[in-house]
């Protein structure tokens, strides 16, 4: 391991270490002396503000509302993949019994999307249906049986276009166009970058592997279907209530395209049960029962069937990849050169982004000197593609991950050493670019090392067992917004109540994730307060500050610097007026346990009740706002928005399993996961997101898949929970997660995302560890055992792709690299 | 959500009385009885029954009663759950034990019942889908449709037997007793299914699956049942084994081997039988019966997993059911 760079750069204060936390985290002596050793709520196993309602029932989501004279909603779907509508027809529909109102594309004829460069979808069809399952009418109804009814009444005439099926066939089909927007053709966008000089790299290297991959789509399946509810006042502002992780995007599309005033439109994010990404998009349900309430004068609620949330979509776009990689004999990376094309399915979604996404990353792991990136994203008509959990970047990781291993293998040296000896430094810039904070990889690789027996296991285990390593980086936040604005990212508002209540007000919407919990232990920590005494109001546009969305692994740094932002103002209100009671100068006041107190006499001091009343009198009604933006990016080319983010998290895996070799069958031990979370704030947390990760990880590794009938009218293969195959708990295996602590300058209190980062490495430690145990290569997934007998089959010992198609990619823009042409940032190399 | 259609529910508390309601509301009326399989389809509109028997009153469909000795009687209203905890089940009946409990889930056994399960709807992944789906392949021959899917070609329906109960009652030799107004009658388990997956049941639209009964040699038997299926749980078999074999002094004296869920009806692997009997249960004789097996299985593309590799299991699978026998000895 010798120069491994594993240890936290000289800006970071303290060494980070192993946090032992809760019964399945690995244990070791000695660990964790605490950066900021006065700690007391950050770190804290805290319950869950919203455990106790939620195991009792008692969480309302949005299904759960019921309002007096509510209607309820069905929408008409496409049964054809890619169609012209001639003619939609509701007049029978209207006059059936409990029919209130009926809706087609022509009543909501103005575009939305979630990006503004991607504004191409409807509420409702307007003129051409993209996949099976597009929405094209809708239906308000005294009931859901009328509801049925009345939208099977709906006459929908259409003439049938080519349907584009898959990436090869989109390339070759340049029309019909899906969209008349777009690069060229069914091509949606079309990105080629150089930074560096990738021939020169290439000269230079001493080996040169070429390899291809494919990762199929899968869904993110959240156990809540989407649901909605809209309702309007008798001033005529509207309320939406729905299952949302953005409540701020779907403020704007509503606003939008109901050609309200956002002023009266307020949108309430509900909690959600579950999201993973798939409900970050402005949905047609959202618009279309906003639009029915406003028609109707009554509420109205939809709530999605799970073969509509099939429909819904925005998951994990099937990538297909090819990545050619230049390294030196000892496996430093001289040039890389990185193609893929994503599936994109009928509309933009966040797929411009996704699109970057799956070069964004490469660089923010092991030094890549020159590195070249050409993404090109196609429509398809198939339910769009979008954000699942880590975000076009898990295809990449994964092709990235499985090459190392390859390329470990042909130099002779163990994965883990290769890994270990080219560690991107702390602090430092990327090829791209893109700024490296703290960076604990090799603290992370060092712990599964260990816990795992990797030296004893790697390459020892008897045929038909075998064990697999990979690593991983995500972003902690988008460093730009969706749309382009100079204001912060997320605000927090405090109210400091008489009684000694903080409520704290955010836009942030918890998804399960634990968010609010972040929330109110960061106040609390500041202020010296029990986290029980925090209210959480969140993720309502009338009352809360904006925060962008429970997306892109953002809300515990974004939200949590915002937090203690305002909490730090509101402790200066309170020590102001403390140290003019106690008479002592007002740096000498803490806050702690409930109490505001003379720090150099600790018995001298008030409640926190008493100081509250103290500086109420004093300052007049408080109230204090914290908000928080990203660092500028030193990137400067087009593009660069995509990648840079105020800090890196990172993972390291292990996994052990076994293969049968006469079956091909796939049986998962044990999964070893370090994740580098800059600073826990709640271990039961942190440890519930890695087991959560290495879940759905191990679902895209082994099972899932969102693939559909080609010659069947381009239906999707099993829109259901039972033929939709995603591990139940009998196939989840053990998991052994470290946390490990190496505190980011830009995080609160040193902390970085843990929600997507820790599922990035699954994938390939299942493929590299397929390898260990039967000598085959299985260069897709999902890791199906027809694949593995197919590929122990095979001469070549392998099952994957040839290569990706030509997408007729420009000549690459280039872009020196920051050791090419020094950036004034500061930082070192 | 889902909504099931409209139909009315009748709650017989004897026999006679649901058979008679069937025999007057004619063809288009249903049995029910746990209804985990036939709600769900309800919602997709596989079946639209205007009336609906309830048979969870009638005391005579649940129990077990017999003894091995003499046969077991199994009311094919009992629960699952039921039979699962059932010691007298489990001791003498392995095979049928290991099918029960690999149902679904936990849940969906302590509502489903065994007769449900040996009357369970023939599936398919054309088919399963709800009506919205089905309308945009223009349905399939086994409802609302005209083409199979499947096998465009195909004049018969080629939906899967997906019960795991029926191949071991049929290995067990079980008797299913059918009650309608019009009389009773009892017809093997082997004889119950079709190869046909509209018409896969022997079985009138009036007549109600009254009992199953194991006959006094089915306890003989070792037997063992084996299902291939992706998950641990919920999951459908595309794949069942259900092998039988009774020793005498070491050789196999009687042998039953059936297949499941790679057809439209459970499939009598008879050569294996032959090629078992009167020889010890040994490495070869296993291997040949999993060889001579192995042709009967005609999986096609309307389940999980692809069709050549579910074929090969086949082999894989009935050496591990018969590997499995030879370990109880």
């Amino acid at each position: 391991m010798a120069g491994a760079p594993s240890g936290p750069g000289g800006r970071n204060p303290g060494p980070g270490g192993v946090r032992a936390a809760g019964g399945d985290v690995a244990r070791r002596a000695g660990a964790v002396p605490r950066g900021n050793g006065a700690l007391r709520v950050v770190g804290s196993p805290v319950r869950k503000v919203d455990g106790l309602s939620k195991c009792a029932g008692e969480t309302k989501f949005a299904d759960d509302i019921v309002l007096p004279r509510m209607l309820f909603c069905k929408l008409l779907r496409a049964p054809v993949p890619h169609a012209r509508i001639v003619r939609a027809d509701a007049s029978k529909a209207a006059k059936m019994p409990g029919v209130f109102a009926v809706l087609t594309g022509r009543d909501l004829p103005i575009p939305f999307g979630i990006l503004p460069v991607s504004q191409d979808e409807h509420a409702l069809c307007l003129d051409r249906v993209r996949f099976v399952g597009d929405p094209v009418a809708a239906v308000a109804a005294a009931d859901e049986d009328a509801a049925l009814d009345a939208v099977n009444a709906i006459a929908v005439e259409y003439e049938p276009l080519e349907a584009v099926m898959s990436i090869e066939q989109a390339i070759a089909t340049p029309s019909p166009r899906i969209h008349d927007y777009g690069d060229e053709g069914n091509i949606h966008k079309k990105v080629s970058l150089e930074f560096g000089d990738v021939a020169r790299g290439f000269l230079e290297a001493d080996e040169i592997f070429e390899d291809a991959f494919f990762y199929e789509g899968s869904t993110h399946l959240p156990m809540e279907q989407h649901a909605a509810v809209a309702a309007v006042a008798p001033d005529g502002k509207l309320t939406v209530w729905s299952s949302t992780q953005t409540p701020h995007y779907v403020h704007r599309a509503l606003a939008k395209v109901l050609q309200m005033s956002p002023a009266h439109v307020r949108v309430i994010a509900c909690p959600n049960g579950g999201g993973f990404g798939g409900k970050s998009d402005p949905f047609s349900h959202e618009i279309v029962v906003a639009k029915l309430s406003l028609l109707t004068g009554r509420p109205v609620k939809v709530t999605l069937t799970r073969e509509e949330v099939f429909y819904c979509h925005r998951g994990r776009h099937p990538v297909l990849m090819q990545i050619r990689t230049g390294v030196t004999r000892d496996g430093r990376i001289k040039a890389m050169d990185f193609k893929s094309c994503l599936d994109g399915g009928g509309y933009g979604s966040y797929g411009v982004a996704s699109t970057y996404y799956t070069g964004a990353l490469q660089t923010v792991t092991y030094p890549v000197e020159n590195y070249r990136f050409q993404g090109a994203r196609l429509f398809t008509n198939k339910p769009p593609c979008g954000p699942k959990r880590g975000h076009g970047t898990p295809q990449p990781r994964f092709a990235l991950e499985v090459q190392m291993d390859k390329i470990a293998q042909r130099l002779g040296i163990d994965p883990a050493d290769l890994r270990l000896r080219h560690l991107v430094p702390p602090d430092s810039l990327t090829a791209k670019t893109m700024r490296v904070g703290s960076m604990g990889l090799g603290k992370c690789i060092e712990a599964v090392v260990r816990g795992s027996g990797w030296r004893e296991k790697f390459g020892r285990l008897p045929h038909g067992r075998g064990i697999g390593l990979a690593c991983s980086s995500y972003i902690c936040g988008a460093g730009l917004p969706i749309y382009w604005n100079s204001m912060p990212h997320t605000g927090v508002q405090l109210k400091l109540d008489r009684g000694g209540g903080v409520t704290a007000f955010c836009g942030a919407i918890d998804i399960g994730q634990g968010s609010d919990t972040v929330l109110a232990q960061v106040v609390a920590e500041v202020l010296g307060i029990d986290p029980c005494d925090v209210r959480i109001v969140c993720g309502d546009t009338d009352l809360t500050p904006v925060d962008l969305g429970s997306y892109s692994s953002r809300v515990t740094l974004m939200m949590g610097n915002a937090a203690i932002q305002a909490a730090e103002r509101a402790r200066e209100l309170l020590a102001a007026s403390a140290a003019e009671k106690l008479g002592v100068p007002v740096e000498e006041i803490g806050c702690g346990a409930g109490r505001v107190f003379d720090v150099g006499d600790p018995g001298r001091g008030l409640s926190f009740a008493e100081a509250v009343v103290l500086a109420e009198a004093k300052f007049g009604t408080l109230g204090t706002v914290g908000s928080y933006t990203p660092p500028p990016s030193a990137a400067r080319y087009k593009g660069a928005g995509v990648g840079p983010s105020p800090a890196y998290s990172y993972s390291a895996a292990i996994v052990e399993l076994e293969v049968d070799p006469r079956t091909g069958w796939i049986r998962v031990e044990r999964v070893h996961l370090a994740h580098d979370v800059g600073r826990c704030i709640n271990p039961v947390l942190v440890v519930g997101q890695i087991e959560g990760s290495v879940y759905m990880g191990l679902g895209e590794a082994l099972m899932e898949e969102q693939v559909f009938r080609a010659r069947r009218n381009g239906v999707h293969k099993n829109p259901s929970l039972l033929e939709y195959k995603s591990p139940t708990t009998m196939e989840m295996p053990d998991v052994v997660s470290y946390i490990i602590e190496d505190p980011d300058p830009n995080g609160p209190f040193g902390a970085k995302e843990v929600g997507q980062g820790p599922l990035l490495p699954i994938a390939p430690a299942v493929v590299n560890a397929v390898h260990d145990a039967v000598g085959v290569r299985i260069d897709e997934v999902p890791v199906t055992p027809e694949k593995v007998l197919k590929a122990l089959e095979s001469p070549a010992k392998r099952l994957g792709p040839r290569g990706v198609p030509d997408a007729r990619w420009p000549e690459p823009i280039r872009v020196p690299t920051p050791w090419d042409a020094p950036v004034n940032s500061g930082a070192r190399r | 959500m889902m909504r099931l259609p409209k139909f009315r529910y009748c709650a017989p508390g004897a026999l006679s009385e649901a058979a008679a309601i069937l025999h007057g509301e004619g063809p288009q009326a249903m049995v029910v009885a746990g209804g985990t399989d036939l709600y769900p389809n309800m919602k997709r509109r596989h079946q639209t029954p205007p009336v609906l028997v309830g048979l969870r009153k009638i005391e005579r469909l649940r129990g077990v009663g017999g003894t091995p000795e003499r046969g077991v009687r199994i009311g094919p209203g009992t629960t699952l759950t039921d039979l699962e905890e059932n010691a007298l089940i489990r001791r003498n009946y392995p095979g049928l034990w290991e099918a029960i409990h690999s149902i679904s889930t936990p849940i969906l056994r302590n509502m489903g019942t065994i007769g449900g399960n040996v009357c369970l709807d023939t599936r398919c992944n054309y088919y399963n889908q709800n009506y919205e789906w089905r309308r945009a392949i223009n349905f399939c021959m086994k409802c609302d449709g005209e083409t199979c899917w499947v096998a465009p070609g195909s004049d018969v329906c080629l939906a899967v037997n997906s019960s795991d109960t029926a191949p071991v009652l049929c290995a067990y030799g079980a008797r299913l007793n059918l009650v309608s107004r019009k009389g009773e009658r009892t017809i093997e388990a082997g004889e119950f299914y079709r190869r046909d997956g509209i018409h896969h049941l022997a079985k009138r639209p009036d007549e109600i699956l009254a009992g199953i009964t194991l006959p006094p040699g089915a306890a003989r038997f070792r037997s063992a049942y084996r299902k291939l299926r992706r998950r641990e749980a919920f999951d459908f078999p595309v794949l069942g084994v259900a092998a039988c074999v009774r020793l005498d002094r070491g050789v196999v004296a009687d042998a039953r081997l059936w297949l499941g869920a790679v057809s439209m009806a459970p499939i009598e692997a008879i050569a294996s039988r032959a090629a078992l009997i009167g020889r010890p249960l040994a490495d070869e004789s296993i291997e040949e019966a999993a060889r001579l097996a192995y042709p009967l299985a005609k999986p096609v593309d309307n389940t999980d997993f692809g069709l050549r590799w579910r074929k090969e299991m086949t082999r894989h699978y009935v050496r591990e059911a018969l590997a499995a026998l030879r370990r109880g000895a």
